[in-house]
């Protein structure tokens, strides 16, 4: 194939892309992008960024040398996703509730802001991702090679070196272009991810269709291919347990902490639910990566002459068998994950750099603020610039001296271990409150000098940074320091060597640290909203206590960073959210919070807030502020608390009214119903006594009839006496102006003396009773007839109402305490529960009167009686008949007798 | 800060044991994952390659389809839990 028809598709694919960035970013601009833009689908796409030409060219040479051991950088993400919701979805949420811009935004903000903690996570970012540039550049370079070496005519090839600087150049140009054309306040990018999902697309299809050609078309089918792969050398591969698990934690650490990535996952998310796509598009992206890998290294270890480079096998395989198509796709293909990821990384990087190194360096040199609208945009937008231009020119440096040479994984690698020390900060920091910024600061710096010394600086070779003494024997000739050997590990892989050692050291100092110190306010104001990110009730703590600067101070200060538009929106709908018309709203607490965060969108949250320290001179909040903030809140809480507590209250005692009222109209109904009855009671009587009594005064009559009238009268009388008594003794009892006549007396005594007197006893009564003399066997003190009364009463109402056919009356006295009880249960059918209240009430009849033959006052008598007594009467239910429980003291107590009297 | 109902209707019972599983299933990846570390060849036996690949790409591709369904069910009532 001629290299010209190479270089001229390797640029068409390049405008392509510049056209569908440029189209979508336009599109965006104008508001009205359309939904697929930012759907699930290119989320998950844009993620793929994770399979660099590391993955494309290098997962192929990996697997010549050490099998499936290339699975294992895959498997890690694979597990993170898996996880999603347990730890992204966390990440996400808290990227999108603090306006996060960076991974290093996120740790120097969740540990109260801190601008040092910004500043190291961002060189560590930058050492780890030089070599990574350097190895996508190195990718590209070789892929060139291999087709030039192919063509015949050779004269127009380009060296090596100069194609690294062309394929840096360019990739910077695009990443300015489409990197840092907006200064957003999400700092998003719709028109690189777009380009990205692009690549992503290409990239796969080309590796699949490498994949399917080698399988089917040179393999013979899939169990051919499997036949060649156990015939093959790679057949009876080592697994080392220590990198395979090592690894697999590595890159699920990568996953989590790479720039890019976090960029990709985080930042540019427009909407958590497509994680939910991603959890399982993910690992089925990298599944399909991974397919075809060991067939493709299996094959062309079988064709390709012994000794050629096995990084290269997905090009040379197609070229070999003279597949020229093929082979451009699969260029195409390895040159979309370079360059994506390079794109990516250097956004990613360049943000970090402007806003934790340079903004802060400004602000250090004490510039003022600019008062002309968007200086201080301009100065982000070109440090960032600058920036990306910086980490090409790195990233080449780092090729042009490890001299290109090295397998590809081997160098991803170094970077992966670089980035994982971030995972000691990162998770403490969103799930562990105790977690302070010493403690991080402390963890990164031994984890990332560990790395340094036991991994980078050694991965340039004996003796081109470290000493090739030193190496072998340690510093001073210190054989525990040896950096491939640390205290006596010798027989360790390097790499697995310094993730453990760097790893380990800065986990146990992290966590030490964090228990020793304290953390300052601003830490722990942070701590709560990223640790408990889904709580609404911890979420909006004010950082703010007071602020002295104008509203315009403020305005001319935003409108320096956001432009004018952008400010003057924004501090338009504050002051409508306010209630007010205008620009200006007031300077509140809640006020500035809501302003640093837009601005933290742009600068970090560290710059944003160093910045309008800078302007308001307001201090940020302090420990005293925290408390008091907090104890609002406790009051806030205690008060509504309290004010339900009385509401249930309220609710109880209403429920206890309606129960009243409820009981006082149905008594108002017995009452009425009772002086009807009652007026009948008395007319039925004085009717017969008139109309007797006329006919005596007439005379005339014989003697026996003039004594049955007389007897007829007499006993009318007795009657309407005892009623007029009943109620007179009930008006009396109920007044408590009842004279009682306390004596000594016997129980047994008494209940004999009511059975008596109801006629209860004597043979052929047909009315059993069932007693124990011995435990009646109590002498009390108290108004013996009273309390005969009230026996005789509960005695009388058995006999009448008791409808067994065989009739008992079961009476038992026990003593509980200084108390008497005495129980008068029959075998009848009882007294039904919704009687079971009223029975005791005044004017309470359940039959009908002339059963009865007394006026209903019975009950209520007793009940009187008994609280005069100091004691009272109960209905007992559950008895198998009507049950009566009758309780008084042994000696009536002097209250009650004065109460009483 | 509202208390938390301490006992469920059948239909936030069931999501919250899908979000239990949702929980659980990189646990389960990261034993399948790890497995493989522990078939150590017995003496005159060695690792085939092929086998191997296979038992990987197959958990693999299990857990993808798990994770499908899972997502599937999560989303489908909607709402927010923690």
């Amino acid at each position: 194939m001629p290299f010209n028809i190479l270089i001229l598709a390797c640029l068409g694919y390049v405008i392509l892309l510049f056209l569908v960035a440029f189209g979508v970013e336009r599109k965006s601009a104008g508001g009205a992008a359309p939904p697929w833009l930012r759907s699930p689908l290119v989320y998950t796409l844009s993620l793929s960024i994770y399979c660099t030409a590391w993955t494309f060219y290098g997962a192929v040479g990996y697997a010549a040398r050490s099998g499936l051991e290339f699975a294992t950088i895959y498997l890690g993400p694979t597990v993170v996703f898996l996880g999603w919701w347990v730890l992204l979805r966390k990440l996400v949420r808290i990227g999108k509730t603090q306006r996060v811009t960076s991974i290093a935004d996120l740790i120097s903000s969740r540990y109260g802001k801190s601008a040092l903690l910004g500043v190291l996570v961002t060189l560590l970012c930058v050492v780890a991702a030089t070599p990574y540039i350097a190895l996508q550049l190195q990718s590209v370079t070789l892929s060139f090679a291999v087709f030039a070496a192919d063509s015949p005519t050779s004269q127009d090839m380009p060296d090596r070196a100069s194609t690294a600087v062309w394929v840096a150049a360019g990739l910077a140009v695009f990443t300015i272009l489409f990197g840092t054309r907006n200064l957003d306040a999400n700092e998003q990018h719709p028109g690189v991810v777009t380009a990205i999902a692009v690549e992503a697309v290409v990239k796969l299809v080309a590796l699949l269709a490498v994949g399917v050609w080698v399988v089917w078309g040179l393999g013979g089918g899939p169990l051919a291919v499997m036949e060649r792969i156990d015939a093959s050398p790679l057949a009876h591969w080592d697994l080392h347990p220590d990198r395979w698990v090592g690894l697999t934690f590595l890159s699920g650490a990568a996953i989590l902490c790479l720039p890019r990535m976090f960029q990709v996952l985080v930042v540019e998310n427009a909407d958590e639910n497509h994680l939910a796509t991603a959890a399982w598009a993910f690992p089925l992206y990298l599944f399909l990566m991974s397919l075809f890998v060991v067939p493709i290294a299996v094959i062309g270890l079988d064709l390709l002459p012994a000794g050629s480079n096995p990084d290269l096998f997905v090009l040379a395989l197609p070229l070999s068998q003279g597949h020229g198509g093929l082979a451009m796709l699969a260029f195409l293909g390895g040159f979309s994950a370079a360059t994506s990821m390079v794109v990516m990384a250097a956004i990613a990087l360049a943000t970090m750099v402007s806003n934790h190194i340079v903004m802060p360096l400004w602000l250090w040199l004490g510039a003022r603020r600019g008062a002309e609208a968007g200086e201080l945009r301009r100065l982000v937008l070109v440090s960032r610039r600058l920036s990306i231009a910086g980490m090409m020119a790195l990233g080449y440096g780092y090729y042009a001296l490890s001299g290109g040479g090295g397998a590809l994984a081997a160098i991803g690698l170094i970077s992966f271990v670089g980035v994982a020390q971030m995972l000691p900060a990162l998770l403490g920091g969103i799930f562990w409150r105790g977690a302070t910024r010493a403690g991080a600061l402390a963890g990164l710096v031994v984890g990332a000098g560990l790395w340094l010394y036991t991994l980078y600086l050694p991965s340039f070779g004996p003796g081109a940074v470290l000493p090739h003494g030193l190496l072998q024997a340690g510093p001073w000739g210190i054989a525990a320091l040896r950096p491939q050997a640390l205290f006596g590990l010798a027989g360790m892989d390097p790499l697995i060597h310094a993730l453990f050692w760097s790893l380990a050291a800065n986990t146990l100092v992290f966590c030490t640290v964090s228990l020793l110190t304290f953390p300052g306010p601003m830490e722990r104001v942070q701590g709560v909203q990223f640790v408990r990110v889904y709580d609404r009730d911890a979420a909006p703590m004010r950082g703010w206590s007071a602020g002295r600067a104008g509203a315009e101070d403020l305005l001319v200060f935003a409108r320096s960073l956001l432009g004018e538009d952008e400010a003057l929106a924004f501090f338009a709908a504050e002051t409508d959210a306010q209630g007010k018309t205008g620009f200006l709203p007031d300077i509140t607490p809640d006020f500035l919070a809501r302003l640093e965060r837009r601005l933290s969108g742009s600068v970090g949250a560290a710059t944003a807030h160093a910045l309008l320290v800078q302007i308001t001179g307001a201090s940020a909040v302090t420990v005293e502020d925290l408390m008091a903030a907090a104890n609002e809140t406790a009051q806030i809480m205690e008060y509504s608390a309290r004010l339900e507590a009385q509401s249930e209250e309220l609710s109880r005692t209403a429920r206890q009214l309606r129960e009243a009222n409820d009981k006082l109209t149905t008594l108002s109904v017995q009452k009425d119903a009772f002086l009807s009855q009652i007026s009948h009671e008395l007319r039925t009587p004085m009717t017969s006594i008139r109309a007797f009594s006329e006919i005596l005064m007439e005379g005339g009559l014989p003697p026996e009839m003039t004594a049955r009238y007389a007897t007829i009268i007499h006993e009318e009388t007795i009657r309407l006496t005892r009623l007029l008594d009943d109620l007179l003794d009930l008006s009396v009892l109920e007044s408590g102006t009842v004279q009682l006549s306390i004596r000594s007396a016997n129980v047994q005594d008494l209940i004999a003396r009511a059975l008596t007197a109801t006629g209860s006893t004597g043979a052929g009564r047909g009315f059993a009773i069932h007693r124990d003399p011995a435990a009646e066997q109590i002498a009390v003190t108290t108004d013996p007839d009273r309390l005969c009364q009230v026996f005789i009463n509960i005695i009388a109402n058995a006999r009448k109402y008791c409808d067994a056919p065989r009739p008992e009356l079961r009476i038992s006295v026990r003593r509980r305490g200084d108390r008497v009880q005495v129980d008068f249960v029959d075998n009848g059918s009882g007294i039904p529960e919704s009687a079971q209240a009223l029975i005791f009430e005044k004017f309470a009849r359940l039959t009908d009167q002339h059963r009865a033959g007394g006026a209903g006052l019975g009950l209520a008598i007793c009940r009187e009686i008994m609280v005069n007594l100091g004691g009272g009467i109960d209905y007992i239910p559950g008895q198998g008949g009507a049950g009566f429980r009758v309780v008084f003291p042994l000696a009536i107590s002097p209250q009650a007798v004065k109460r009483a009297g | 800060m509202a208390k938390r109902p301490l006992y469920l209707a059948r239909a936030s019972y069931r999501r919250h044991r899908l979000i239990d599983a949702a929980r659980l299933l990189p646990v389960l990846g990261a034993v399948l994952f790890i497995l493989p570390v522990l078939w150590a060849p017995r003496p005159g036996e060695v690792r085939s390659l092929a086998t191997d690949g296979l038992y990987v790409f197959a958990a693999w591709g299990l857990l993808i389809l798990g994770a499908r369904l899972l997502v599937r069910a999560l989303s489908a009532p909607g709402g927010e839990g923690d």
